[in-house]
């Protein structure tokens, strides 16, 4: 149980998500996580809008389910499946940039400034997480995928537009961790 | 019933992204400043052994739990299309630490901050589906 509660290593969860990747072609779908967000937007009554939306998001509703475990897990794995002195232990090497930039060193699993309820009274906060998920549903659906489609399903498929899409997702986040943050904190 | 498993499965994956703490979003930015090696485990590892896995199902013909073939489609090729969609998903992966999986398992996690993310991220899909033909794909 200690081992269960302790972060798990990249060994093990490298393992386990190519577990649930063969979970899902094993029930005859596929893993990609970022189609959720098309499938809200037709049920938000976005098919009115363009055709992009139109279709039957019932065939979805595997994904959807899918979606609403991710939270669940979340849920799950924050309140019982850590120790009460669990802080994500990163590098020092990170948390002294971090702290350049003003974030302290961890004391949560994000930082609380950034996205907890207090987070919310800031509208420049509150720009920052605007901006920054317009950007992955936008980014996301134009490449054709998330992190779950190009990089992990994609790559494992060795097709070159995923690998293409994942040397995007690095110049983006290169350039906004170097070139953006700097300006912005 | 039937589709109960999704829930279960998607539970696992919500567990798994919290415990890997890949959906956390100081490893998202030790990741961008390559001063770990963790989350490039945990990617690395998982495609080490996606690419046999799916070539050994390719080589198979290996069929689902219904008995249906297995498929992978092909992506058609296009330079635009995944290379500006991918440089705009990085920005935002990096400016709000979560890629859409783990920004679900974030909001269920707690962070209230990241039901704007969601929120966000459906307007930004939206926005994308309005302007699909006018961007170069």
């Amino acid at each position: 149980m200690d081992l269960i509660l302790q972060p798990w290593p990249w060994y093990v969860s490298g393992a386990l998500i190519a577990f649930v990747m063969w979970l899902l072609l094993y029930f005859g779908k596929s893993f990609g996580f970022s189609n959720n967000l098309r499938t809200l937007c037709t049920m938000c009554g976005a098919d009115k809008f363009a055709p992009f939306f139109k279709f039957n998001w019932k065939e979805q509703s595997w994904n959807l389910l899918f979606l609403v475990g991710a939270g669940l897990g979340g849920y799950i794995a924050t309140n019982y499946l850590t120790t009460p002195d669990y802080v994500v232990a990163i590098s020092e090497a990170t948390i002294d940039d971090l702290s350049v930039l003003g974030f302290a060193a961890p004391t949560a699993y994000a930082p609380a400034s950034q996205f907890g309820m207090e987070a919310l009274s800031s509208w420049q906060n509150i720009l920052i997480l605007v901006t920054g998920g317009f950007m992955v549903g936008f980014g996301a659906r134009y490449a054709g995928g998330c992190t779950s489609g190009h990089a992990i399903s994609g790559i494992s498929d060795l097709q070159p537009a995923s690998l293409l899409a994942v040397v995007g997702f690095f110049i983006g986040g290169l350039a906004m961790t170097h070139l953006i943050f700097p300006l912005i904190y | 019933m039937k589709q109960i498993k999704f829930l279960l499965a998607g539970t696992l994956f919500g567990i798994i992204m919290f415990k890997s703490e890949a959906a956390s979003w100081y490893r998202i930015q030790e990741m961008f400043r390559f001063q770990d090696f963790h989350m490039y485990g945990i990617i690395g590892l998982a495609v080490a052994i996606g690419v046999p896995m799916v070539w050994f199902m390719k080589k198979n013909n290996a069929k689902d739990s219904s008995g249906a073939p297995i498929v992978f489609r092909p992506k058609a090729w296009s330079i635009p299309r995944y290379l500006f969609g991918g440089i705009i998903f990085g920005l935002g992966w990096a400016l709000s630490g979560a890629c859409p999986g783990p920004i679900v398992v974030n909001i269920g996690a707690g962070f209230a901050g990241y039901i704007v993310v969601l929120v966000a991220a459906m307007f930004g899909t939206f926005l994308y589906g309005v302007l699909r033909d006018k961007l170069p794909h």
